[in-house]
């Protein structure tokens, strides 16, 4: 018979509140590594030089190609094998920040090659040379159309980091489940866990779509 | 390169801009075909033609936006599209093409305005970033340009409050920003609606007055190249079939073809 505890709740919600944290620091660290090397991995490919687009396209079609928890696994596991020791935290945010990397990188080319080539041209005819082209001309028009798709993969890395737990890092699903073991009760602290993700993210994705109004406002882009 | 032919630098009066024998084809199509250009200093140049006679494609050339297949352009004597290396004339590097690319300026049909830019800040960008002005300096500048444009009401608006009349007079202010010395408008006139075409002749009208400035400009606008060029070229199959002063060549056309062209877009208008 299913039984919820009230008392039992309240006394475990302080430890699953103080893993919420980590879990969004790790999703935040990981959104960052991930908007920073998919930009690299998106500029990358533009380059022009054949074997860097080459290597690159392909290093993002792997990454794309295979599960999140295997990469996760890999880089904790395998990476000593290489001499790489990594604490848990550290792999983990290596892991999850490439893998949306890799994602979030196709958003930034498709925003790119939506900029009209008028924009590059009149960019030439002003001399501005290339870095200043693309950082202040062409990234800041990529990006206000791409802010939905890259407001997603911040709430999918979010709900990605319950795989972190496999290698131990003590996020929401890793500290349930430790509860559960030491009191042999889950209903809880897994309910918990999921109304606490549902908490997090519902208020993120509103705020996400406030965010994009004002930046499509603020940069004049609306008629 | 045949060297008679090029020399890695014009003799001392020569012409702003020379296209020497420049040839330009993408596939089979031939665009230009040996074309020998020249325009002075200070003059006013309105090139007029049919669709695919490869005027646009002349401008685009000269703001090094295309390449060229044969032949050398030069700019106020010293080559664009090529560079002198040990005696011989070269293809131009990015360095060296920068160094010839601040001389020219263009204003193009679409305006391409940077819109997550005010008018201010679309003026000051290049002089800021490319010129390494202060940002007072050139906010000061760029403010008396939106000014002379007419636009000093609306030097904080992003392009997408203004009209395509407005857009286009923010553009030419943009282009003045960098002080060129050749200015190039491409059908500058041709995405507008008809009312506010006036505004924007208006102001190049202006420019031809008060400043030195050699303006070459590709145009559909048969009245205005009239009254404002000192020579019309009409295009024709990648290459001038004839050019003279507006009187001669708008009254007295010589060639069958510029006839014919000129009663086909004048019965039109």
């Amino acid at each position: 018979m299913l039984e919820w505890k009230w008392a039992y709740s309240l006394e475990i919600l302080p430890r699953l509140l103080s893993a919420a944290v980590n879990t969004l620091i790790a999703a935040g660290i990981g959104y960052l590594i991930a908007l920073v090397v998919g930009l690299v991995f998106a500029l990358l490919q533009r380059t022009g030089v054949r074997p860097v687009t080459f290597i690159v396209r392909e290093i993002v079609e792997f990454i794309r190609s295979t599960p999140l928890v295997v990469q996760i696994f890999f880089v904790f596991y395998v990476g000593p094998q290489f001499g790489i020791r990594l604490s848990p935290w550290a792999s983990g945010m290596i892991a999850i920040g490439l893998h949306y990397a890799s994602y979030l990188s196709e958003v930034y080319r498709a925003g790119l090659d939506n900029v009209p080539k008028g924009q590059w041209e009149a960019c030439k005819a002003l001399n501005l040379n290339p870095v200043k082209t693309y950082f202040r001309i062409i990234i800041p028009q990529a990006i206000p159309p791409s802010l939905p798709a890259m407001g997603n993969y911040l709430i999918s890395i979010f709900k990605d980091t319950p795989m972190l737990s496999v290698i131990g890092v003590a996020e929401l699903v890793h500290t349930a489940t430790t509860i559960g073991t030491e009191t042999y009760r889950y209903v809880e602290p897994y309910t918990l866990v999921g109304l606490i993700f549902l908490a997090i993210s519902l208020p993120a994705a509103f705020g996400l779509r406030r965010f994009e109004a004002w930046v499509a406002r603020y940069f004049g882009m609306t008629k | 390169m045949n060297e008679p032919d090029f020399p890695i630098k014009l003799e001392s009066g020569a012409p702003m801009v020379r296209f020497a024998k420049v040839r330009k084809s993408y596939g089979e199509l031939t665009v230009l075909d040996d074309l020998d250009f020249d325009v002075q200093k200070n003059e006013i140049v309105s090139i007029i033609g049919p669709s695919g006679s490869g005027k646009t494609t002349v401008l685009r050339m000269l703001m090094t936006l295309e390449q060229i297949d044969h032949g050398v352009i030069y700019v106020d004597g010293e080559p664009l599209t090529h560079m002198g290396k040990n005696g011989k004339l070269v293809r131009a590097n990015n360095r060296y093409v920068r160094s010839m690319r601040s001389k020219i300026g263009m204003v193009f049909q679409h305006f391409n305005l940077f819109p997550h830019m005010t008018a201010l800040q679309n003026c000051m960008e290049a002089p800021v970033q490319v010129l390494g002005m202060s940002k007072q300096e050139a906010s000061d500048r760029s403010e008396e340009l939106l000014q002379m444009v007419g636009l000093e009401d609306k030097i904080h608006q992003h392009p997408a409050r203004l009209s395509g009349g407005q857009q286009q007079r923010v553009a030419i202010a943009r282009a003045l920003a960098m002080r060129p010395e050749i200015l190039l408008f491409d059908e500058v006139t041709s995405a507008l609606d008809p009312e506010v075409i006036g505004e924007v002749l208006g102001v190049i009208r202006q420019l031809a007055a008060e400043h030195n400035l050699t303006m070459i400009m590709v145009t559909h606008q048969m009245g205005f190249a009239r009254e404002i060029s000192d020579r019309v070229c009409f295009f024709y199959d990648g290459k001038i079939e004839e050019q003279g002063s507006p009187t001669k060549l708008f009254d007295n056309p010589e060639n069958e073809r510029t006839r014919q062209f000129l009663s086909a877009v004048l019965d039109a208008g």
